[in-house]
Order: C-alpha cells, then structure tokens, then sequence
C-alpha cells in the first residue's frame, strides 16, 4: 500500500512547488487575509469599525478623562497619583482621615498651599461627582462648565455617558459572547443529532422560552443585589436562545451533506465534524444575528435600568439618563444626549456587524 | 414551408457582458432541432431570450431578431409576450422537482394555464386537463389530477410538465434538458411521447441538451454552441458522421470510452459482503406499528485489488445505500469484511484505523466539498486523523503531491471549492479521498454531474489512479457508458436486490434479465423497451 507512494505523474513532481520558509505565512494567512480585505472592502463597515473602536478604547481609559481627582499632582515636592492611590486628607495637612476631595475648594487651596500643582483630566468630574459649586439650579444646561449640563443630582452628563457607554459596550459584548456560546452549543448538538435529543431539546426550549422573562428578572433582581456581573448572568438565562434556532436549522440542513458524510469515512468525530466542517456554514447566519443581539443586549440592559430594576444606583447608566431625561422634560439635553449616544453606538455595531457578515462569506468576492 | 422560430445574429449580455453572440438558427414545423452544448455554452439562455424570460434587469439583447410565425419577440410588451409564451410556445424544463408548485394539485396547475389562455370555467378546465393526461400517456390519469407533485415519480412529473406545455396547443415546443434528471429507462419513454408527440400535433421540438446520444436520437438538424456562439449547424447524420468544426470533433471524440485496466487475476479481496441488507422504519406513529422498508435485501459485493465492481440501477434501486453501509456510513446487517477483518459490528473508535483504507467519491462536486475550507484543509483532515506525526509543512507538502497526482496545480491548494470549475472540484474530492492511499474507493456517480468531456477526463484520472495505485473501485453509475469504461465485474440492481450479476463484458454482451435488457436498450440505444 504504501509503496504506491511515489506519483508517477506526468508532471514532475516539484515543478511550480513552493518548498520553503514561508509556508507557514501563508499557509495560514490567505485565509483570514482575504477576510480582512473583504471586511476592509465595505467601507461603511469599516470607517464604523475604526470609529466604535477608537470610542471603545477612549471609553476604557475613562478614568483618564472624566474623573474628580488629578491624573498627577506634585506636593511638597513629591510626586502623587490619586487615580491609582489612596491618600487621606491629613496627607495634604487637612484634618479628615478619608480619602481626599479632590474636586473641594478647601482641599485644593491646602494642595496649592503645599507649593502642589495639579494635572486634571480634561473633564474634572466623574460619573458619580456630585458638583457642589455649580451656579444655577439642577439639572443645569450645557455651559462651558458642563458640556451638556448636568442632571438632577448635579452629575456631570458627559462624564456619565462616557462611563456609559462604557459599561453597555462591554456588558453588551459579554452578554453576546455567552449567549451566543451557549446557544451554538445547544443548537449544534440538537441539529446534528437530531431525533430524540431534537426532540426533547426544542421542547425545553420552548418551555423556557415561555416563561415571562422580565417579570422573572424584575423578581430576581429584587432578591438579589444586582450588580453588573450578577445581571449579565441573570439576562444570559434568558437570552441563549435567540441563536439556538438559527444553528439548530442549518445543522439539521448541513448533516447529511455529502462532504459530512465524506468527513466521517475519514474517520472524524462527531465533535470535529461539528465544529470544522458544520460550523462554518451557520456562522455566516451566526454572524447576521450577532450585531443584532448585540444591539439587544445593550437595549435590555438600558431598559431595564429606564425602568428602575436594572443596576442599582450609582452605576452610570444610559437608561438611568434616559429615566431622568422623561422625568425632567424641562431640561431636553438629558434626554436628547441619551438618546443621541444610544443612537450612535446601535446604527456603528450594525454597520460593523454587516462588514463581518460580507467578510465571512467567501461566495462574495471584494469589489 | 412553414417557419416557425427564426432566430438572427441574437446576442445577449449580463452587465454589459455578452454571453451569446451571433446565434442564428430556424425551425420549421416538425422539425426538431437540438441545440447542443456543455454548461456554460449560451444554450439555455438562447432558449430563455426565445422565451424572453430572461432576468432582463441584467439581461439584455445588444442585437439580433427572434421571430415566432413571424412576429418579433425581442422587445416585445409584455402583454404580447403572454399570447405567446404558453399559447403558441411551450417549454418544458430539466427539474421536474422544482418546476411544479409543490403546494397545487395537478388539475390545479394545468388549470390556470388554461384559466389564463383560454378563459376556461372549473369543469371545462378539467376535462381538457384529463385529456392533456391521457395525451401524454399518464396512467391512470383521473386519479391522478387531485394529486401533488411530491405524489410523482419524476417521470410522471415530466409528463405532467410537458401536458402543461402543450396544453394551448402550442406550434412550437422548447424542451431544456428534459430527460437529464430522469433514469435511463425514464428517459427513452419521454423521447419516445416528445416524438410522438410532435407528429400529432405538427409541431416544431427545440430541444436542448448536453447529451449526445439524445440528439442523435431525436434531433433533425444540430446546433453546436459553444461559449455562447454557434460552431457548427447542420443535419444530424452529417454532423455525426463528419464534423467539420473542431470543437465539434473535440465533443464527439469525448465520449468516455476505452477499456477497463487490466485486471491482475485471482487478485486479493478488499472487501467482501455477504448477506447485506439496509432497513428503514416507515410510518412511524406514537402507537402505530412500525412497518420496515429494505432498501437493501440480502445483498453480497466481492472486492478485488486494483478491479472495480461496477453497480448500475436506477435511482431507488438502492446502489448508494448499499455503498453507504459497506462503508459502515449507514446501519445494516449481514457481514463485511475488509482485508479479512470483520467491521461489521465494530465501535466508531475501534473502526477509525480502517476507515484509511475506504473511502468515497461523491457525485455533486457542489455538495461534497466544505464550501468554507480551503481544498488544504480539505485534503488534510485524513492526514491530520491517521497520520498525525506530520508537522503542517510536512501536510501540506503531502497535499501538493496528490493534488499533482489527480492533476491539479499544487500551488492552488489555498483556494475555497467555489473558485474551482466542477471538474477541479471532482479532481480535490478524489485527492481527498486517496491522500490516504487506501484499498478501496467508492465512487458514487463521480462523473453524473460533470459535462461530457470532462466526464472522459475524470474517467482517464481514475483508471490512471487505479493503474497506478492498485486500487479497487466500487464503482456505481446509472451511466451505463462510463460503467463499461471502466468496470470488471457488474451488479444489476433493482428494489435492493441484485437481479443479474457477473464479468463486465458478459453483462453487457449478453444480458440474461429483460430487466437489465430494457436497462441496456434505453442506455445505448435509446429504446424503451417494456419490461415484464
């Protein structure tokens, strides 16, 4: 058997045959290059991409740009930094021993009396800083002190929807990324299996899927002390489905395909032949839906917080700004920068989501 | 003389890209011309511009005439096209699957033609639409009008198809391959009523095809086309006997045809079978007791090296499931060997080591191939399961010299399936499956899906392979052509079970069964010949 080796084609046998240092690059490369031109192909998705992506890494050093202490600060010669350290008020010569208020008068003139200086992020207010100096009634309009006012409690907005922004984008894509694992999972063993296991499985989900999903989660956050992890997991119990539909069809349409049958005469197994050979195919429909329960992620979480049963207070929050833009009809920039912000980040992740979409499918070739 | 079609210097383009040029032809009433051609040739959309039924959002005709009894159809108003299409021009297409709405009955789908052309009321209707039956010799055709599509066999579909066609009486028939997706015996009743057909009612038959044998049959006068202009036009007899075109010669010359490789006598056995049988439980119900269907009944395959053991039969006669279960792809009973080891039985771990030496070769080189993997990663995966101390440039060196073995460029192996033409596609499916060098091949109607002379290529591949590689092929073909080409031994199958076996050459010199006689008749001769 193995002697029959050596083809006796009638091409020789190296000719044209690239036996060298860079087949490793490009062995793996075409591939996934090719994706990325195509993804760079749509320009609308990309200028998206490049766009949520600067904001998303802006958003993550947040604490360099909105926050009521100094990024750095000298006094008495010595060097401090108050975002990564705590330093009581008795350090600077005041007389409480809890961490200092930077954003106060009294501590900034005990600082500046210490031959101190300061270095303040462009916007000198977090998203939980109550301005006690500002001038006019809460919630104030936008002013050169407040970009866009502030809200009820004399929050800076800017720094809230920066913090925001923030914790939807990651809650979104955490949220996303477990339940799309989840839900590819269910719905690759019920397609590929099929029969019984189908059976029993769609049941379940059905039933699942039956139960009131915000009634439920309203309970359980008033059980529970919801904070963002402990809501991820709470929205997850209810959010895995979405996909299970979706990979369950087109593993049930893809397993009796010819090639999967030639990939288990090779001798494959179930879990290979799943994940290399079906896979692919739903995640171009994988894919479609993701920027969608993206967006629905981002969404639930908003609106649960405009309805009060989402994170409790404290946290910045998108639909808290929303709640209070409804209840304060008198001050439009809370609302309108709510909705703006909401707007923007939804339309780029679509925009994003359909540039993935094209560059996965390798029928479409790149104009 | 009476023209019917006459088509001048007809060109058509897509985005600006012509794909026909030049085409012109004439028919006259009954007359049959074929247009004949492989994929891609501009066959089809010929007929479709005398139809225009083209996607004319993309289409267009930059010149040319068509006239139907004189009238010019090329920027016809629509509302003109409706008298013509279905009223003086009939078509019928290659799929009966699909071209018959799987929602409507049959009286219902002939009926709205006639409601459409004809104005017809319900029992008016009905009665031409069981005369329209009868006319194309569907049995028992009463019975059959409440029935639905997925009621038919493909025959009887055809047949209702062509009733639909003909029901305005129309003075010309454009018949698009329509015996390709039908058996062979199939095939020659359906000739057999189109001719008929158009001497009773003095039609004129357009008919399209790829298959030569069917032109030689039916056709009066042929078009050769090819990439999308017309070669060679002319009488059939003189276009058989002296093609002057060389693309003309060059599809003649390409029937698959030659011997068999010479087989070593008393050469070992591969795999061997013995009391075979495939069954599926039919009308499962929560209390109803399951019936059994044997798809397979009681079967035994002998393999030897380098010798191929040819299966024919016609679809539903349980060929691929029987390959299927040899490979222990499917659940059956009865006893297989491979090299004297018995697999039947065997746990999907312990079975994996053998699994290299059996393989197969699927017919639709569309649907056998990942779209999503690279023909690398195709190929790979047996290397990466059974011989995984291979680095990846050691893989990939290896998948470089089989591509070179079936005749592809190694260098393309980074390419996705869609970027391969069918015949590529067909060639990475036999790499993929001989990577491994096994002892046995099935080849599942490798070459039904390939045009004509790609098909005397892949045919040329695997006898060179089996030469080569001392290879044993299970070879299963409703093909009768490309069987003898390349077979030893043959199994007649029929229902499951094998009605005549024994040496190639004897099966096909002398056929013992009126069944595998009318198979031989319709295949080579186009003959429906009837059985029992």
């Amino acid at each position: 058997m193995a002697e029959a080796t050596a083809p006796a084609s009638p091409v020789a046998p190296t000719d044209g045959f690239v036996v060298g240092a860079d087949h490793q690059k490009r062995w793996v490369s075409p591939l996934t290059r090719r994706r990325w031109a195509n993804f760079k192909a749509n320009r609308r998705g990309y200028v998206s991409l490049w766009i949520i992506g600067v904001l998303v890494v802006l958003s993550l050093g947040a604490e360099f740009i909105a926050n009521d202490k100094p990024i750095v600060m000298g006094y008495k010669g010595e060097l401090y930094a108050p975002i990564f350290r705590f330093y009581p008020e008795t350090e600077f010569g005041g007389v409480f021993e809890t961490e200092a208020v930077y954003s106060s008068h009294h501590v900034q003139e005990l600082i500046l009396d210490g031959d101190g200086w300061m270095v303040w992020p462009p916007i000198p207010f977090s998203h939980d800083t109550i301005d006690l100096y500002t001038e006019g009634t809460v919630p104030e309009a936008p002013s050169g002190r407040h970009w866009l006012g502030t809200d009820d409690v004399a929050r800076d907005v800017v720094a809230r929807i920066i913090y925001g922004f923030r914790l939807s984008v990651l809650f979104g894509i955490g949220l996303t990324f477990l339940s799309a694992i989840i839900g590819i999972a269910v719905g690759a063993t019920q397609g590929y299996f099929g029969g019984l296991i189908d059976l029993i499985g769609q049941r379940l989900v059905e039933i699942w899927a039956g139960l009131p999903t915000l009634f439920v989660i309203i309970i359980l956050t008033s059980l529970i002390e919801p904070n963002p992890i402990v809501l991820m997991l709470l929205l997850l119990l209810f959010n895995w489905m979405a996909l299970v539909a979706v990979v369950r069809a087109e593993f049930l349409r893809t397993r009796n395909f010819d090639y999967v049958n030639a990939a288990r005469a090779l001798g494959e197994g179930n879990f290979t032949i799943m994940s290399r050979y079906v896979l692919p195919n739903a995640m171009v429909a994988t894919l479609t839906y993701l920027p969608f329960i993206l967006n629905g992620s981002i969404t639930t979480l908003t609106s649960l917080d405009f309805l009060g049963f989402g994170l409790p207070a404290g946290y910045p929050s998108l639909g808290e700004l929303l709640a209070q833009g409804k209840a304060n009809i008198q001050a439009p920039w809370l609302g309108l920068s709510g909705f703006f912000t909401l707007a923007i980040m939804l339309t780029l992740l679509v925009f994003v989501g359909e540039g993935v979409r094209d560059a996965f499918d390798p029928r479409r070739s790149a104009v | 003389m009476n023209r019917i079609l006459e088509v001048e210097d007809l060109a058509v383009a897509f985005r600006g890209e012509k794909v026909v040029t030049g085409v012109g032809f004439h028919i006259d009433r009954g007359e049959t011309v074929a247009l004949v051609g492989e994929s891609g040739s501009g066959k089809s959309v010929t007929a479709l511009s005398v139809m225009q039924l083209l996607p004319y959002q993309y289409a267009s005709h930059p010149s040319g005439s068509i006239r139907v009894d004189g009238e010019e159809v090329v920027g016809a108003s629509e509302d003109d096209m409706l008298k013509i299409r279905g009223e003086r021009v009939g078509m019928v297409f290659q799929e009966p699957m699909t071209s018959l709405n799987p929602l409507h009955t049959i009286e219902k789908q002939i009926g709205e033609i006639l409601y459409v052309h004809r104005a017809m009321g319900k029992r008016e209707s009905r009665e031409r639409a069981l005369e329209l039956l009868d006319m194309v010799a569907l049995p028992d055709a009463k019975e059959r009008l409440g029935a639905y599509p997925h009621e038919l066999s493909g025959g009887q579909r055809q047949r209702v198809m062509i009733a639909m066609a003909l029901a305005n009486e129309p003075d010309l028939l454009i018949a698009d391959e329509p015996t390709t997706a039908l058996d062979v015996t199939v095939q020659a009743q359906i000739l057999k009523l189109l001719n008929d057909l158009k001497a009773r009612l003095d039609m004129a038959l357009l008919l399209i095809t790829h298959d030569l044998g069917v032109v030689r049959k039916m056709a009066d006068r042929v078009c050769v086309m090819t990439q999308g202009e017309i070669v060679e036009h002319g009488a059939t007899a003189r276009v058989f006997d002296a093609p002057r075109h060389a693309y003309t010669q060059h599809l003649l010359a390409a029937e698959p045809g030659g011997q068999p490789v010479r087989a070593e006598p008393g050469a070992d056995e591969v795999m061997t079978a013995e009391r075979l049988s495939v069954e599926y439980k039919v009308g499962r119900g929560w209390f109803a007791r399951s019936k059994a269907f044997r798809a397979v009944d009681d079967v035994a395959v002998q393999l030897r090296r380098g010798q191929t053991l040819g299966i024919v039969g016609e679809s539903g006669s349980g060929k691929t499931t029987l390959a299927m279960a040899l490979l222990r792809l499917l659940a059956s009973k009865g006893e297989i060997r491979l090299d004297g080891d018995s697999i039947q039985g065997m746990k999907a771990k312990e079975l994996r080591p053998f699994r290299r030496q059996m393989q197969i070769v699927f017919q639709d080189p569309y649907g056998s191939l990942p779209p999503r993997l690279s023909a690398n990663q195709i190929i790979e995966a047996g290397l990466k399961i059974h011989r995984p101390e291979l680095t990846a440039a050691q893989r990939r060196e290896e998948v470089g010299r089989v591509l070179l073995d079936v005749g592809l460029d190694p260098e393309t192996q980074d390419r996705y399936p869609h970027e391969f033409s069918g015949g590529q596609r067909q060639r990475i499916a036999i790499a993929r499956a001989i990577i491994l060098h096994p002892g046995l091949v099935v080849l599942d109607e490798p070459t039904s899906a390939l045009d004509v002379s790609v098909q005397a290529q892949i045919v040329d591949l695997l006898r060179d392979l089996q030469r080569r590689h001392d290879l044993a092929y299970l070879f299963i073909s409703h093909d009768l052509k490309v069987v003898r080409a390349l077979a030893h031994d043959l199994i007649v199958m029929k229902d499951g079970v094998i009605v005549e076996q024994g040496p190639a050459a004897d099966v096909f010199d002398a056929p013992k069964t009126d069944y595998t006689k009318a198979l031989m008749a319709a295949a080579f001769d186009l003959e429906a010949l009837s059985v029992e």
